[in-house]
This record gives structure tokens, C-alpha cells and sequence, in this order.
């Protein structure tokens, strides 16, 4: 493994500084954290240091982005993937010496470039967003701490040129979730959410790591490049294994059915938290790593096919959720869930570049969504909190005509709104349409339609995921326009004093959300279809080419698909998203009539998406239940108690015993010991003289 | 003449040694252990007609041996007295485990 000839120092330093950079603005701001921490045993109402620890967390972030910027122009200028080598972790003597298992190699290649680039960019405007946001939160510096760590281990994830080395991306962004989740630890409820996120993780994780070992068993290499090689040495049945555990590492860690529990509750952190982690970068590993490992999938039509098939039911489970849901940020999750689901059917059809594609301009439009969101939730806190009121300032039912009062704001949600649904010419129409016309192409003839999946023929899963994104591209457009008319337009709903409070947001609440505004509107153009030729044509695509381009081509449709079909396609798409609007145009005012004090629960099947469901009751009366009762029955009651007891216990007992026996002997009584030792002599007498 | 003495000695000897078993009054028990302690005398007295003086030897030994262990015995069966104020041995227990 040694270091790309074509890398230099100076290259190298940049790669370190890429990393670096983020992972010193956790250190510095842990450290002020810690600071402030110590300050407050005896001055409790001690501020937190706001401006040096906004300009440590966002600067550092900025600085990244520089950086990756300097090395995406290098690489534009026709300069090989930079190879960086920091070291060696795992070595192993071999007969040539000792040479390294793994080590410590980071790629900017032309995949990791796009997500670092989008990493460090849009984590840069939350990064400023932040800043306003946690302005009067106690916990700023630490705040500010763990989210510069997200985004060093976000950054390695990506980078790392071996299995391990994003394993540990991808564990460190998982803990940082994890304490962003539970950042106001305060609530138990925050915490719990944390925990679980956690613990379901675990499960995904599991499979990666299997993935991991049937890799190196197999191939003996665990660098990308080493163990895809090794590839063409293996039986389908192993690859399609090794697929399968990935597809589980990777639903967990993107939310995907059966794994996808813990998004809806990591709702419980920051907004800004929701926008970076769950929603544009972290829950999006899954999809890279599905394109990273690309080679794997594209031997394996079986697991690809899993993976779109798990990516249709998720999308179309969550949309359906979010057409109920009250809490503005869940609705948000639910939508994020099933937009990843989208990614998948992307990256399971083989359409790798679709899948990447559709995973940067979400990543647009979504934090475009949540910082609304957050803006949004910001303004109705202020409101309540100045009206001397009590009320959900997440509840969409509390809202209403917000965008009277915040009309910049309302402007650039209808605007991600409208990018979402797929209305040409915003982001989202691109990106899905991509996905759909891939998934159709396919469907008609390629190696994926002619494989099976579980005894059902290929293309039938094709054609069922189809379907299944198309219903779930109709029900995105009315569950998006739901959120946006019952946030911005129609009658308050709260009290007059709380409506009159809200006022938009302004300064670094505000031009965030206006820079995000004009991804979304310009994100189409990074990768145009040959069908809308309204610019330079499929630049993504070319982009990619040497990294997905070969294994693309592995499972691509036999035939190109005819103009006019695809023209189809995208028209049924946009026809089918403005039916979507329609209804939500419709029905809305009959959704939420009065404020959530006064609204009732949903019944029958209305009340089952409200509740999600019952997913979660069920996962704990099923799962959660019985393994606690178990663990506190047998593993606690039985198990440990008997070890103890055994332990503690058993050492007493042995002692009690032994004392019962001698205490029988001492009985203290002068007569008793001359009857023993006149037997004894007897006795002795009796064996010398039977002896003799 | 022997035999005689040899059959003397050992019943003065289990006469002793039931007495010990069985009283339980500590002056008693040390008459019997004074009377085991003649009977062996006895036995070495007539056995030493046969090997040699060496057992009249042993009888002056253990008769000032025997002198003195009555003397400490009597003083420490005084003092139990003075204490417990009786000598009976089955309510001396302060030994038991």
C-alpha cells in the first residue's frame, strides 16, 4: 500500500488538513466546553462562550471546505485520485516481510470528492445556521464540539480507502449522533431516543462487520481495491452474501426497513442536528457505501435486488407515515426515511451515479427543509415563550398562516417543498426522474431482470419497486404540500398574541437557508438527462465515470430506453406530482381544523399512520419486552443471583459447614474427651493386637 | 505369684478407668487416675522380678511425678472451686465450640 505516485506533500498535507481541520475544532471546543463546565461549580449562570466557540466550530468547518475545494480543483485539473498514507494499523509478518493488513490510507477520489464536498459545504451553513439557533442554549461550546466531530468522522467515513477505516467513520459519526440525539439529556425522553439509536445501530453494524469478515477470509485484503479484486475469485452465492450483510449494515445506518425505528426519535436533537446528521450526510453511508462497494453488488443481481426492494417498501412504508404525522420534524424524518429509500432502489437497480445524484441535491433541499423547520420551530418558541403561553411549537396544527408573518422563510420552504415533490426544473425532479427512468430501463431487459430474488423473477421485483416509487413520489407531493399549507398558509390556528409574536428569521437563521435556497434551484444542472438538454449533459455521470462507470455497466438495461418512453416516464412523474399537489390542495383544510389542544386522536386507518403504525408498540411488546423480562428473569434472577449467591454465598456456607463439624467435636465436656481417648487407646490396642 | 500380681494390677487398672469414664465429681476422678497410676506400679513392681530392677526404678518415678500432679491438681481443683463453686465436671462446660 504505498502512497499514489502521482501524490504529493503538499497534497498529502491538504488530505490531513481535510480531516484535521474539523477534528481541532472538536478538541478546542471540547476543551471550552469543559472550561465552561469548571466555571459554572461556582458561578451556575456563567455564559457560555458563544463568539469563540461559534468561531472555532464554524470556522474550522469553513476552513475544511477550503481545503476540499483546493483538492476537488486539483482533481478537476486532471490529477489522479489523491492516496494519502498516515501510517500502518494492522501488520502482520508474512514471508515477504512484514507487510501492513491494514493502514491508516485516506482517498480523495472522484466519489469521496462529491461527499466531502457536500459534508464540509452544507455542513458549513448548519454549522452558521447553529449559531443562531443554540444562541441561548447553555451548552453551546459543547454543542459546537460534538458537531465538529461529526463532521471529522463524516469526512474519514468517506475518505478511508479501506472497509476498517470507514467502520471507523462510521462508528464515530454513530456515537456523535448518539450525543446529538441526546443532547438535551436533561429530558429522559431525549436520552432514550439516543439509546435506542444507538442499539439499533448495533444491529446494522453486525453485518457490516460480518460483511468485513467474509471479505477477508475470502480475499485476504480489506482496502477497497485489494478485496474488489479479489472478487473475481468467488463463488456468486459468497458475493451475494456478502452483499446481504452490507445491505444490513447499511439499513441500519440509513434508516431502512427493517432498521429505520430509530430516525423518527432522533428527532429529540437539535434542528440543525436533524439537517446535518439525519438527514443530509450521516444516513446517507448507507447509500455511499452501497456505490462504494459497487463491485460487490454489481457480481451479486440477487443483493442488488434486495437492496432495491428494501429501498421501495421503505420508501412507500415511511411516505405513507409521514401523510399523518403532526410534528413538523417527523414529518420531515418520515419523508428523509423514504427519500433514502429512493437512493436505494437507485443504487439496487445498478444506477449508481442515480443514487449519488439523488443523495446530493436531497441533501440540499432536505437541510433546506429542516433549517426552515428550525427557523420555523425557533420563531413559534419565541412566540409562545412571549405570549406567556404553553404549546407544541413543533405541531403543524399550531401553525398556520406563518407565512404572513415569516415570509422569506415560507418563500424557501415552498421552494425545497416544490424541489422534493419533483416539479422541473428544482433539484428533485432531476434526481428522481433519474431514478425512475433507471429503474424502468431496467426493468425492460438487463442482468438484473433476467435474476431472481427469492424464487420471484427480476423483473417482476423491478416492476413492483417501480411501482412502488411511483406511489411513493405521489404521496411525497401530498404529504410536502400538506406540511407547507398547514405551516404557511390558511388561518392561524393559534392564539392572536402567539401569531402576532412570530417574526422571520434574520442574520445566520436566515442566509443559510437562502444559500441552501439556491442549491436547490441549481442542483438539477449537476447531472441534466440527454432528454432536457438545458445544459451540459450528465456532468455527474462523467464525474463518476472511472469510479461506478464499469460496474454500471454490469448491470445496465440491454437496450437503451426509446426517447419517447422516457419522455413518458418524466411526464407521467411531473404529471403524477402535480395530482399529488392537487389533492393536498383539496383536502387540507379538512386536516387540521383547530389547534392541537383541541384536535382528538385519528382513528381507524388515519389514526394507524398517526401512530406510525404501532410499529413501535409492537417492536416493544415483541422484542423489547421480552428480552428485558428474560434478561431480568433468567440472566438477572437466575443466572447472576446463582453466580453470586454461588460466589459470595457458597465460601460462607463452605466455612458454616466446616465450623457445624468441629463444633460437634469441642463440646467442652471433660468426660466425653476421656471416653475418646480411652476408646482410642482401645482401638489402637485392638489394630496392634489384630495386627500381631 | 506373678500372675497374681499381674491380675490385681489389672483390675485396679479398669476399676481406675471406669471411674474416670463415669464420675463426673473431679476428686473422684483424680482418686481413679491415682489408683490407674498404682496399678501400673503394681504391674512393674512384679514384672521387675523377672526383667531387672529397672521397674522398681520407674515405680520410684512415677510415684513423684504422681506427688507432684496431685499437688497441682488439688490446687487447681481449689481454685475451680473457688470460681465455679462446684467440682461437678458436667457443668464445666465453658470449652464447648
Amino acid at each position: 500500500m504505498i502512497a499514489d505516485s502521482t501524490t504529493t506533500v503538499q497534497q498529502n498535507a491538504l488530505l490531513a488538513a481535510l480531516i484535521g481541520l474539523p477534528a481541532l475544532g472538536a478538541v478546542a471546543n471540547g476543551a471550552l466546553a469543559v472550561q465552561t463546565a469548571r466555571t459554572r461549580t461556582h458561578a451556575p449562570d456563567a455564559p457560555a462562550p458563544v463568539g469563540l466557540a461559534s468561531m472555532l466550530g464554524v470556522g474550522s468547518i469553513a476552513a475544511a471546505f477550503i481545503v476540499a475545494v483546493l483538492l476537488f480543483v486539483q482533481l478537476t485539473s486532471g490529477a489522479g485520485a489523491v492516496t494519502a498514507h498516515f501510517g500502518d494499523w494492522l501488520v502482520f509478518p508474512t514471508e515477504a516481510g512484514r507487510t501492513p493488513l491494514i493502514a491508516w490510507d485516506f482517498t480523495f477520489d472522484r466519489l469521496s470528492s462529491v461527499l466531502a464536498l457536500v459534508i464540509t459545504g452544507v455542513g458549513t451553513l448548519i454549522h452558521v445556521f447553529s449559531v443562531g439557533y443554540m444562541n441561548d442554549d447553555p451548552g453551546f461550546a459543547r454543542y459546537f464540539a460534538y458537531l465538529n466531530l461529526f463532521v471529522a468522522f463524516m469526512l474519514v467515513l468517506v475518505l478511508g480507502a479501506s472497509y476498517p477505516v470507514l467502520f471507523i467513520g462510521w462508528e464515530g459519526v454513530g456515537l456523535c449522533s448518539y450525543l446529538l440525539i441526546g443532547f438535551w439529556f436533561g429530558e429522559s425522553a431525549n436520552a432514550d431516543a439516543g439509546r435506542k439509536a444507538f442499539v439499533v445501530n448495533r444491529i446494522g453494524d453486525m453485518g457490516l462487520i460480518a460483511a468485513m469478515c467474509i471479505l477477508f477470509t475470502q480475499t485476504g485484503h480489506l482496502d477497497f481495491a485489494g478485496a474488489h479484486a479479489g472478487l473475481s475469485g468467488m463463488s456468486t452465492g459468497l458475493i451475494t452474501a456478502i452483499g446481504l450483510a452490507l445491505l444490513l449494515g447499511c439499513a441500519g445506518k440509513s434508516a431502512q426497513v427493517p432498521l429505520y425505528l430509530w430516525l423518527p426519535d432522533a428527532m429529540a436533537g437539535p434542528t440543525p442536528v436533524s439537517a446535518l446528521i439525519h438527514a443530509a450526510t450521516m444516513v446517507t453511508a448507507g447509500v455511499y457505501l452501497v456505490v462504494r462497494a459497487s463491485p460487490i453488488f454489481a457480481a451479486s443481481p440477487t443483493a442488488s435486488l434486495a437492496v432495491a426492494l428494501i429501498g421501495a417498501i421503505t420508501a412507500l412504508f415511511a411516505a405513507s407515515i409521514a401523510l399523518r404525522q403532526w410534528d413538523i420534524k417527523k414529518v420531515l424524518a418520515y419523508s428523509t426515511v423514504s427519500q433514502l429509500g429512493y437512493m436505494f432502489m437507485g443504487v439496487g437497480v445498478g444506477a449508481y451515479t442515480a443514487g449519488v445524484f439523488h443523495l446530493v441535491t436531497h441533501a440540499f433541499f432536505k437541510a433546506l427543509l429542516f433549517l426552515g423547520a428550525g427557523a420555523v420551530i425557533h420563531a413559534m418558541h419565541a412566540a409562545y415563550h412571549h405570549a406567556h403561553e404553553h404549546g407544541d411549537a413543533q405541531d403543524l396544527r399550531n401553525m398556520g398562516g406563518l407565512r404572513a408573518a415569516m415570509p422569506a422563510t415560507g418563500a424557501l420552504m415552498w421552494i425545497a417543498t416544490l424541489a422534493i415533490v419533483g416539479i422541473p426544473p428544482l433539484a428533485g425532479f432531476f434526481s428522481k426522474d433519474e431514478i425512475l427512468v433507471s429503474v424502468f430501463a431496467r426493468a425492460m431487459g438487463s442482468p438484473l431482470a433476467s435474476a431472481s430474488l427469492m424464487g420471484l423473477s427480476g423483473q417482476v421485483v423491478l416492476f413492483v419497486v417501480l411501482g412502488f416509487g411511483t406511489i411513493t413520489a405521489l404521496l411525497t407531493a401530498i404529504y410536502m404540500t400538506r406540511l407547507a399549507l398547514l405551516a404557511f398558509e390558511g388561518p392561524g390556528r393559534s392564539s392572536t398574541s402567539v401569531q402576532q409574536g412570530v417574526h422571520d428569521a434574520h442574520g445566520t437563521l436566515l442566509w443559510p437557508l437562502v444559500a441552501l435556497g439556491i442549491l436547490t434551484v441549481a442542483g438539477g444542472w449537476l447531472n441534466l438527462p440527454a432528454l432536457i438538454p438545458i445544459g451540459p449533459v450528465g456532468v455527474l455521470e462523467h464525474w463518476l465515470e472511472p469510479i461506478v462507470g464499469e460496474t454500471t455497466r454490469r448491470l445496465a438495461p440491454i437496450a437503451a430506453l426509446p426517447h419517447e418512453q422516457e419522455l413518458w416516464i418524466t411526464g407521467g412523474a411531473v404529471i403524477n406530482a402535480i395530482f399529488g399537489i392537487g389533492i393536498a390542495l383539496w383536502l387540507w383544510r379538512r386536516w387540521a381544523p383547530v389547534d392541537a389542544h383541541h384536535a382528538t386522536p385519528g382513528t381507524g386507518f388515519g389514526g394507524l399512520l398517526e401512530r406510525a403504525y404501532d410499529v413501535d408498540a409492537a417492536v416493544q411488546r415483541g422484542l423489547v419486552g421480552p428480552v428485558l423480562a428474560f434478561a431480568k428473569r433468567v440472566l438477572w434472577g437466575t443466572v447472576d443471583r446463582g453466580v453470586d449467591g454461588a460466589l459470595t454465598g457458597g465460601g460462607g456456607g463452605l466455612a458454616r459447614a466446616a465450623q457445624w463439624v468441629s463444633a460437634q467435636v469441642q463440646v467442652g465436656d471433660a468426660s466425653r474427651y476421656v471416653w475418646v481417648v480411652a476408646l482410642g487407646v482401645l482401638g489402637t490396642l485392638a489394630a496392634l493386637a489384630w495386627r500381631s | 505369684m506373678i500372675s497374681e500380681a499381674l491380675v490385681v494390677s489389672a483390675v485396679l487398672f479398669v476399676i481406675g478407668t471406669i471411674g474416670v469414664l463415669t464420675r463426673k465429681n473431679a476428686i473422684v476422678l483424680f482418686m481413679c487416675v491415682e489408683l490407674m497410676l498404682n496399678a501400673v506400679n503394681l504391674s512393674f513392681v512384679a514384672l521387675s522380678k523377672l526383667h531387672g530392677n529397672a521397674g522398681q526404678v520407674f515405680v520410684i518415678l512415677v510415684m513423684t511425678v504422681a506427688a507432684a500432679e496431685a499437688a497441682i491438681g488439688l490446687a487447681l481443683v481449689i481454685a475451680v472451686f473457688r470460681h465455679f463453686g462446684t467440682v461437678d465436671l458436667s457443668s464445666l462446660r465453658l470449652l464447648k465450640g
